[in-house]
């Protein structure tokens, strides 16, 4: 990766935005990015076990001002009940793949093996090519994504972001 | 028993309080009209959508209670949307009904349908598109309050059609419930203290006061706060009127167009205290050197206006009013002594810069100098008019020229700057204040994009007074094109004009021309003398400039004075 890239990923934030489960709503929060500029790099959505509620966890960039009226701006929409920042709190995230992988008899067992130091899964498989499910953080699935390259790579479909604060240990 | 929702959307009115909407029928609001005869309500009849919102804003603005305009689907919407972001950008409390397709028919393309949610999405405070008439009240209920509470602002409520046809048990929601929606009213006590502290010892302090101290009914605590602390206070455009003009306190207007001892005030000042204001790029020009000796303190009761463009050392959320009151009641326990004594320097020097560059023009024998209409209409109308402006220098010339006293008798289209928003807006306040003398200082240019309403104020007898400053052109472009394009006068020149005096006339309203100077106060007093709509057209020196200027990005020390 480039260094600007790098500085980049410096500015990257977490953010955890529950939101009514309503029409419009992730309208009105893709339009708040759209409409002042601001960045979403990835964005997951779903229903809470409250079904009033979804929770987006989204994933932007931006210094600490832009941050701050990001949140604030999110926060001032009326839809939107809460706003979690993860900068403030320790947090696990997660993102999944899903990548479709040329897999001839003479490459099959590499595949495979490679699918088992990621702890990933084969998901579908056809006599050219495997399916792989891959899940960690982006970290992760970028190095899979890598050492899968030389086998031949058909197909990729990367989800959003998952995070949730880590509990207090004591 | 059971109600239509035609019933139900009168009931919530008169609930709200609701005495006049500004409305025009179509096809998908036929339901609501044919329901309005059987209630109270007053419903002024438009020429044109957009003329129905900015009367509904003008209203508001006028009283602070909520507006309420009515329009059908479609185009009937659309035609609304620059009214709304008028009112969005200026956090005017309306409330906007638009008439939809039937709810089967949402996203078929049909018939004057139009996403009119999708549209105004980002130009509203917050908007509704109603699916089940069992949610009507609700949603009308929630409306009114996201409209005037808070930091206020446009709610538009989409109505389909058959959801204003189809019968629900109707009960008016008292309680609103919103899970995301909290405004923070009370300024925190310790950044009030630490606030005081700082007003309290500083050297060269400013206040500068914007729109949120209209809103907030917070003129009489403002001026109370100027007073005890020996601050000098300058406002926004949006402010005027929130700080008596006659006062040696007073600094006139800050920004591009602001006074030279408001832009050096702020430039030298060492405290900052911004109420209800936004830091506006036209208040701050090049940002990175606007204040830059000062310590700021922000209140707002928006948090997303505090740190956006100026990071400020004091932050304080909450209500213009809470928070003047509360520094107030500091002031009263814990008076400074000797403020006399410690300002006097201080304002000493302002008084220096207002002699430096006091706002001035001459006016000669021949030619109408647009500033003595402005400050003749001042003289013959000061405390009991309420001003409308349109966009441009009439606008500007207004805001330097007319001393606003009260708050509530500026009405002006600031954050958007709308062309054609000053007469319909007049007609608004007149609705609302049928025996105050109301005045739209008008442009050539923009009166005549809304020029249509002329007969809504002939119909109901509003007795509205337009002031044209006719230079024929688009004069505050005419003006930037002079000063950064070497006079090349692309576009802006007005010389085809409509003689609008004969346009009164077949509008059925009175015009009046002045063309020498000699003439502009007899045309105001007959004007004002005259119980009916009147268009005073002054012809004036077409070449005038607004000064001081600050070119767009220049710091705002760097006025073009003359
Ligand atoms: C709807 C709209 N269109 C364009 C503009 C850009 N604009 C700003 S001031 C101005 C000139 C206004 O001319 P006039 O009403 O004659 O006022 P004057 O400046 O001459 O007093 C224009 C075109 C605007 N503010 N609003
Ligand atoms: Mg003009």
């Amino acid at each position: 990766m480039s260094t600007s890239n790098q500085k980049n990923e410096d500015l990257r934030h977490t953010l955890g935005v529950l939101v009514e489960n309503q029409p419009g709503v992730l309208s009105r929060v893709a339009g708040l990015f759209s409409g002042r500029g601001f960045n979403i790099e990835s964005l997951t959505v779903a229903e809470t076990i409250d079904p009033e509620i979804s929770r987006i966890t989204l994933v932007t960039s931006g210094n600490e001002q832009i941050m701050e009226q990001i949140i604030k701006q999110l926060r001032k929409l009326v839809n939107v009940i809460k706003v979690i920042d993860f900068r403030e709190v320790e947090f696990v995230d997660r993102e999944m793949a899903l990548i479709k992988v040329k897999a001839e008899a003479t490459t099959r067992a590499e595949a495979l093996r490679i699918v088992d130091i990621f702890r990933g899964k084969v998901v579908d498989v056809s006599p050219t090519s495997y399916t792989i499910e891959v899940t960690g953080d982006g970290k992760k699935i970028e190095a899979i994504t890598e050492l899968l390259q030389h086998l031949g790579i058909i197909e990729i479909v990367r989800t959003g972001k998952a995070a949730i604060a880590r509990s207090k240990k004591t | 028993m059971k109600l239509s929702g035609a019933q139900i959307f009168f009931e919530c009115l008169k609930a709200e309080g609701v005495d006049t909407i500004f409305g025009f029928p179509g096809g998908a609001v036929i339901d609501l009209y044919d329901e309005m005869g059987k209630h109270e309500i007053r419903h002024i009849l438009v020429r044109h959508e957009q003329g129905a919102i900015h009367m509904a804003d003008g209203y508001a603005r006028a009283t602070g209670r909520v507006g309420v305009c009515l329009v059908t689907s479609g185009p009937g919407a659309t035609n609304t949307v620059t009214g709304v972001a008028t009112a969005c950008m200026d956090s005017i409390p309306v409330v906007i009904f638009t008439g939809q397709v039937p709810t089967h028919l949402i996203g078929n393309d049909a018939f004057q349908e139009v996403d009119i949610i999708g549209i105004t999405r980002p130009c509203t405070k917050h908007n509704y598109l109603v699916k089940d008439v069992a949610d009507l009240a609700r949603i009308i209920r929630e409306a009114f309050y996201l409209a005037s509470s808070g930091r206020p602002g446009p709610v538009l409520v989409d109505l389909p059609k058959d959801v204003v046809s189809s019968k629900t048990e109707f009960k008016y929601p008292r309680k609103v419930v919103l899970r995301g929606y909290k405004p923070t009213y009370e300024a925190h006590m310790g950044q009030i203290k630490r606030a005081y502290d700082e007003i309290a010892s500083a050297k060269r302090p400013v206040i500068y006061a914007g729109g949120g101290v209209i809103h907030s009914n917070a003129a009489k605590e403002l001026h109370q706060f100027g007073e005890t602390m020996r601050c000098p206070v300058t406002t926004t455009l949006m402010g005027l009127g929130g700080f008596p003009a006659p006062h040696e306190l007073w600094l006139g207007m800050l920004g591009m167009h602001g006074t030279f001892r408001a832009n050096m005030a702020v430039a030298h000042s060492d405290l900052l205290i911004a109420i209800g204001a936004r830091f506006d790029d036209r208040v701050t020009g090049k940002i990175a050197e606007f204040a830059p000796e000062a310590k700021i303190i922000h209140v707002d009761i928006d948090p997303t206006s505090i740190s956006k463009n100026v990071l400020v050392d004091i932050p304080i959320v909450g209500d213009c009013k809470d928070a003047l009151k509360k520094l107030l009641h500091l002031a009263e326990e814990h008076p400074t002594k000797n403020l006399e004594t410690a300002r006097k320097p201080w304002l000493d020097q302002i008084e220096k810069w207002r002699q430096t560059y006091p706002l001035a023009y001459e006016q000669g024998p021949d030619v109408i100098r647009p500033q003595f209409v402005v400050e003749k209409i001042y003289e013959f109308s000061k405390s009991k008019a309420i001003i409308t402006t349109e966009v441009g220098q009439n606008q500007m010339w207004t805001a330097q020229y007319y001393h606003f006293a009260e708050p509530r008798t500026l009405l002006t289209s600031g954050g958007l700057g709308t062309m054609g928003y000053g007469f319909p807006a007049a007609i608004g306040a007149q609705a609302a204040f049928p025996d105050r003398l109301v005045i739209d200082i008008a442009g050539d240019g923009s009166i005549q994009m809304c020029i249509q309403e002329l007969i809504v104020a002939v119909e109901n007898n509003f007795p509205v007074k337009i002031a044209i400053l006719n230079n024929q052109y688009l004069g505050m472009v005419r003006q930037w094109q002079q000063h950064f394009y070497d006079r090349r006068y692309s576009q802006t020149c007005l010389s085809a004009a409509p003689d609008f005096v004969k346009l009164a006339e077949a509008y059925g309203a009175v015009g009046l021309r002045a063309m020498k100077p000699s003439e502009v106060e007899p045309v105001i007093r007959e004007a004002f003398a005259t119980p009916r709509p009147v268009i005073m057209d002054f012809v004036v020196n077409p070449e005038e400039c607004v000064y001081p200027m600050v070119p767009a990005g220049a710091p705002m020390t760097e006025m073009l004075l003359v």
